[in-house]
């Protein structure tokens, strides 16, 4: 064999151009500096982090403690962390664009044209698939089996599977910065332009091959979090008691597994049109195009639903809890949740109403959206009034909820514009769609995430996140959102098109002007989340919360400590009605000592999840750079775990009902002596998480 | 654009009521519009319409920002009040912590945001019919015929009745409806010119159709508005709405140059470059957009009937 | 294998899962469920090839089309392979519910892995044919949704044969336990499905191909 022959056996297509620090220094312009900077920060950051454990033999209790846990709660943090990593990446990518639209007005701006592509095509694909999808399927694995009054969820396994391929599908865009490039065509993908003959570098393979593992451990996720709301309620908690987040959790994890397939055939069509010369989707030989665009938007529309409703959710119990008030319309809210779920399925069409259809087929497709707005706009007003008559506390998590609203609504009307086929003809492709989605997914998913992350970090780590840095954060996300987005709507309207890396229409300058700054305050808004993050760490031991309730709140996971043991439940509760929790401390049952304890038995670390996880990237790394080996190995590797797994018997531990008494009386006794807080002063140092009987019971 | 100017109307008329609401509308709404200043922006885009279709598209825009006023004003007005009025601090107000259904509020809540939706799907109904860009403009003029071919990135216009063709420049008598038939060279685009016409996609093997006039004599801004590879924002093109003497002249022009639109031309021009300067073509060969079609269409797409050529 | 007297007794489709004491009921059925659930969301994916397949049965660019492609003999000689093993995975269960030794279950399991092995050699045989007869995906969009099709089936099979291999050692070093009857459960659920698919396949591919 010739040394080119080892050499593509070897290492495939890999050689030395792939790094972009090769690139920045053959052609040191400030694009190629700005991509070898990022990849810079990559392999830095992997190394000061590998330092860090080191230095501080945290190896050992990252793997014990996290990596290799099947506790839903870790799983939970782990999906989150993963979620805000890959925000702070996505959110810089968008500045970084933005800047480069306000510069590029007649002028080259600072990022070429192909660097540019990749930047919205990562930040597209990143925000979707690596921060919304583990930032709300965090959120959903930690609190759901905790409002359901269960131990863990259905598939503890399955879910740290769920976890590690996403997490790998994430690591394979992160060293597609170091290695290689991403590819170019934004976050759906669409063939031929992705297709071998138009992209025949290795970008749109690490896009396929990332959303593929994503998409593989979302339809797993979605299966493990449906099973677990049918399967794993506690005694009497039918499902119309359920808290609302649940109901919103149930129809996102139906919705992953109905919608998720579709992607992933997709990107399995197209990896196959790439890899072996199918036609499926190609230009020549009968291939179609216009099958993928069904596809996609048959998953993609649904996923707009998988990533609002959880954030629906959120805001419920948020609205309810810091209006001191059941929540309004319970079942109309819940009706309206699992129809908005169905009818997600039948509106993709309206993501490509340019394609030539009839009029009447649009039209059908164009009302049937519009519909979606009826569901929607019954829960607007259910979460209106539920202030009504209420005790409004407004807290961090609480201002987030109330600007979801009012931008919320906005984002609506601009949805409904789009419904309607002809305007859409004319803002299709635009800067308005950007904005419009942004309008939707910004509101209605990420403050939605944060409220969620601010409402139940006391719970999840003991201690309360800093109120002035909650309500600083709040100022920027709100005030960056409306600079940021609504020049683009008038940009959109004045016919930009969207992906633009450079511009020659001098009246836009202005607008993009406004949106830079939008979006540099967004960035602020991030910053000041870690500044807030960094702050109450430092600050936790005055801002702890150990009884657990420190929002005075309503369901089942307020009424456990805080943090709440590993197995949630001391002994496993009964429920009569909905809002449990407030009718216990109602009618004074609350943190009652149990009659009697039991043994608990729980599932035992497993190394699966990790490998898995781990062999999958190998596995796909190497079909990025034809590494025939190396993705031969990883293939095998990902079932040996899976089957080895099945011989293994030992998969439970026992905890003695002794340890579990003894841990509960411990937090009980602190629940009967602490001091309650009034509602006034939950935001103090005060709070232990006790909260005082509201309204102040008149002494007889 | 008064009526009487047009030299022709569109089929589906619009009642008085109807386009007094319109009015009504547009008034309003371009008032609140105002204070955002440095409006000129939005004269790039279909509010600032030159043709027909555009013109028709921004009233039922200005109709439908109208209705919307009711969706979203009791939202916008309720929130706040709600929420400052029962804050925790005024002791004034009602606590009802268990209050949480009332029917009267249910009807309230899903009734009126029904009806709201059942009239903008008339509205939909009846103008997506009206603005289907296959449906030819009603005129006494017969259409102009152009075969557009989507390249990487340009875009190629064939004249098939005069036997020209141009790169880059949409040339076409004002007041005379043009009937664009699309189809694409290489990947997927979106055919758009924001003041005349909504887009249509161009997709290889297949043809899709758009139609448009313009009112009065003008240059357009046209665009491809699907991201297409590196040369994408700079994939713009003119489009020259003329008097007849003009665009008898331009034809003229591109007579006079006499190049050739061959296949060993066209072969060119399908390579991935940016066009600095629109070309124009005096011949073209004949059948050349069938030819186009059928690199890619081997007979292939009987399935899709609405995108038979 | 009998269920211990005197306790209640909870049938899952046939099969008794208390008798042993490592699992229980609601864990069980949990398990079903969630493998129900996987199912709904694999029959999605065939589905959605088979309508790719529909939109692309007259993109046949100048290669084989169907007609041309396809051989029935052996595809009904498949057929028939396949629906008898969804018959002795049936026996399989019958074995683990009635049958007091392993003989039975072990038997009929391995003449379910026997038959998936022979109709994953006889469908590879068939696209060997095909490639000779120059009908290769690379040659057309109807090849390609035909190559994304059936071998996805195929591909199912194939693990529904290692999954069998993997179960019938399980029996060897565990026995017929509780998770082993959960999985053999899964299993049979998961083999029936392929049949099923299989029988759209036959009928929507093979039979309207070849006698239209």
């Amino acid at each position: 064999m010739s040394e080119g022959g080892h050499w593509l056996t070897l290492f495939g297509r890999l050689n030395l151009r792939a790094f972009p620090f090769v690139r920045a220094w053959e052609d040191p312009t400030v694009s190629e500096l700005i991509g070898a900077f990022a990849g810079a920060l990559v392999v830095v950051g992997a190394f000061a982090l590998v330092a860090l454990l080191t230095w501080q033999r945290w190896w050992g209790r990252l793997f014990r403690d996290w990596l290799t846990s099947l506790d839903h709660k870790k799983i939970g943090i782990m999906y989150v962390v993963l979620a805000g990593v890959m925000l702070s990446r996505a959110l810089v990518e968008a500045v970084l664009m933005r800047a480069q639209q306000s510069l590029a007005v007649d002028a080259p701006g600072i990022v070429a044209p192909e660097h540019f592509a990749q930047l919205f095509s990562t930040h597209g694909t990143i925000m979707i698939f690596f921060m919304a999808m583990p930032f709300l399927t965090g959120l959903i694995n930690y609190v759901v089996p905790l409002q359901i009054g269960a131990r863990d969820v259905a598939f503890p396994l399955l879910n740290s599977i769920s976890l590690m391929l996403t997490a790998g599908g994430a690591g394979l865009v992160m060293i597609s910065l170091a290695v290689g490039e991403f590819s170019t065509g934004g976050w759906s993908g669409y063939p031929p332009y992705t297709g071998k003959a138009f992209q025949p570098g290795v970008g749109p393979d690490y896009w396929i091959w990332a959303i593929t593992l994503a998409s593989l451990g979302t339809t797993m996720s979605g299966i493990n979090i449906a099973a677990t709301v049918y399967k794993k309620r506690c005694p009497g908690l039918h499902l119309t008691r359920m808290p609302l987040f649940c109901w919103t959790a149930l129809c996102t994890a139906i919705l992953m597994i109905f919608a998720t397939p579709p992607l992933t055939l997709a990107t399995a069509l197209l990896a196959l049109d790439r890899y072996l010369d199918f036609h499926v989707f190609t230009n020549d030989l009968g291939g179609n195009m216009m099958n993928y665009v069904n596809l996609f938007w048959l998953f993609g529309h649904p996923e707009v639903y998988i990533l609002i409703l959880p954030a629906f959710g959120v805001f419920s119990e948020v609205i309810s809890a810091f209006s001191s008030k059941e929540l309004y319309g319970y079942k109309s809210l819940a009706v309206a949740t699992m129809a908005i779920g169905v009818l997600s399925f039948t509106v993709w069409l309206h993501h490509f109403f340019t394609m030539g259809q009839s009029a009447d087929v649009n039209a059908v497709f164009g009302i049937a959206t519009m519909t979606i707005s009826i569901p929607t706009g019954v829960k607007i007003y259910n979460w209106i009034w539920t202030m009504f008559r209420g005790e409004v506390r407004f807290t961090a998590p609480m201002l987030f909820a109330l600007a979801f609203i009012v931008t919320f609504v906005l984002g609506g009307l601009t949805g409904i514009m789009l419904a309607i086929p002809p305007i859409d003809y004319v803002v299709h492709n635009t800067v308005f769609l950007v904005a419009h989605f942004h309008n939707m997914l910004i509101p209605g998913l990420l403050y939605g995430m944060i409220a969620g992350y601010l409402y139940w970090f006391p719970k999840a780590f003991g201690f309360r996140l800093s109120e002035v840095w909650g309500k600083i954060a709040f100022g920027c996300w709100v005030s960056g959102f409306y600079l940021a987005f609504m020049p683009l709507y008038v940009l959109g309207l004045g016919g930009m098109a969207r992906r633009s890396q450079a511009l020659f229409e001098p009246d836009y300058r202005p607008w993009l002007l406004v949106a830079v700054c939008g979006a540099f305050l967004l960035l602020a808004g991030l910053v000041s989340l870690f500044v807030q993050l960094w702050v109450s760490v430092r600050d936790r031991d005055v801002n702890r919360v150990p009884v657990g309730d420190p929002w005075d709140a309503r369901s089942l996971e307020w009424s456990v400590s805080a943090p709440p043991p590993e197995y949630n439940f001391a002994t496993i509760p009964q429920v009569d009605r909905l809002d449990p929790f407030y009718w216990r401390k109602e009618r004074g049952e609350a943190y009652r000592r149990p009659e009697r304890y039991d043994d608990i038995v729980m599932p035992r670390n497993s190394w699966v999840g990790p490998l898995v996880g781990l062999t999958a990237t190998v596995c796909a790394f190497g079909l990025v750079w034809h590494i025939g080996w190396l993705s031969i190995l990883g293939f095998l590797g990902i079932w040996i775990p899976v089957v080895a797994r099945s011989f293994v018997r030992d998969i439970h531990r026992t905890i003695p009902a002794s340890e579990v008494e003894a841990t509960d009386r411990r937090w009980l006794d602190r629940a009967h002596t602490v001091q309650p807080v009034p509602r006034e002063r939950e935001t103090e140092p005060a709070n232990l998480g006790l909260a005082r009987p509201f309204p102040p019971q008149v002494p007889v | 654009m008064p009526e009487t100017a047009l030299p022709y109307t569109l089929s589906v008329g619009r009642g008085s009521w109807d386009r007094s609401v319109a009015r009504l509308a547009s008034s309003s709404a371009v008032f609140a519009l105002l204070p955002l200043g440095g409006c000129s922006v939005l004269d790039h885009g279909m509010l600032g319409a030159a043709g027909p279709i555009a013109d028709q598209t921004r009233s039922l825009f200005l109709l439908v920002c109208a209705i919307l006023v009711f969706v979203a004003a009791p939202v916008l007005l309720l929130t706040p009040i709600f929420a400052w009025h029962y804050r925790l601090s005024n002791t004034k107000s009602a606590y009802r912590p268990q209050w949480g259904f009332n029917w009267p509020l249910e009807g309230l809540i899903w009734i009126p945001p029904t009806i709201i939706v059942v009239v903008l799907a008339v509205f939909l109904w009846r103008d997506t019919h009206a603005l289907d860009p296959y449906k030819p403009l009603a005129s006494r003029h017969s259409p102009i015929e152009v075969q557009a071919v989507a390249l990487d990135w340009k875009w190629l216009f064939i004249y098939p009745e005069e036997g020209v063709a141009s790169v880059d420049e949409l040339a076409f008598p004002a007041g005379r409806p043009v009937c664009l038939t699309l189809t694409s060279g290489t990947v997927m685009q979106s055919f758009f010119v924001p003041r005349l016409a909504g887009q249509i996609y161009a997709m290889a093997g297949m043809t899709t159709q758009l139609n448009l006039a313009a009112d009065a004599p003008g240059r357009f801004r046209g665009e491809n508005t699907q991201f297409n590879g590196t040369g994408f924002q700079n994939q713009k093109f003119a489009v020259l709405a003329q008097s007849d003497d003009d665009y008898a002249s331009w034809i003229a022009r591109a007579r006079a140059g006499g190049r050739t639109l061959d296949p060993a031309a066209y072969a060119v021009l399908a390579t991935r470059s940016i066009q600095a300067e629109p070309i124009l073509f005096g011949s073209v060969a004949p059948g050349l957009f069938r030819s186009i079609l059928g690199q890619n269409d081997p007979g292939l797409h009987a399935a899709h009937g609405h995108h038979a050529p | 294998m009998s269920a211990r007297a005197g306790e209640p007794q909870l049938r899952h489709v046939g099969l008794n899962l208390l008798d042993t004491d490592a699992l229980e009921p609601g864990e069980a059925a949990t398990g079903l469920y969630g493998f129900w659930l996987f199912l709904m969301s694999d029959a999605i994916l065939f589905a959605l090839l088979f309508a790719i397949y529909g939109t692309q049965l007259t993109a046949t660019a100048g290669a084989p089309g169907p007609q041309d492609a396809f051989k029935i003999g052996p595809t009904f000689v498949e057929t028939l392979i396949l629906l008898t093993s969804s018959l002795t995975f049936g026996l399989a269960s019958i074995a683990l519910k009635y049958d007091r030794g392993r003989t039975g279950l072990v038997l009929w399991l391995s003449v379910t892995l026997t038959l998936g092995i022979a109709f994953l050699g006889f469908e590879i045989g068939d696209f060997r044919t095909m490639f000779a007869d120059g009908a290769t995906p690379d040659r057309s969009g109807f090849l390609s949704a035909f190559f994304a099709l059936v071998p996805t089936h195929g591909l199912h099979v194939a693990a529904g044969c290692l999954w069998i291999v993997v179960m019938l050692a399980q029996i060897a070093v565990f026995g017929t336990d509780a998770r082993f009857k959960l999985n053999l459960l899964k299993l049979g659920l998961f083999w029936h499905l392929l049949d099923i698919v299989w029988i759209a396949i036959f009928s929507v591919v093979y039979l309207q191909g070849t006698l239209a």
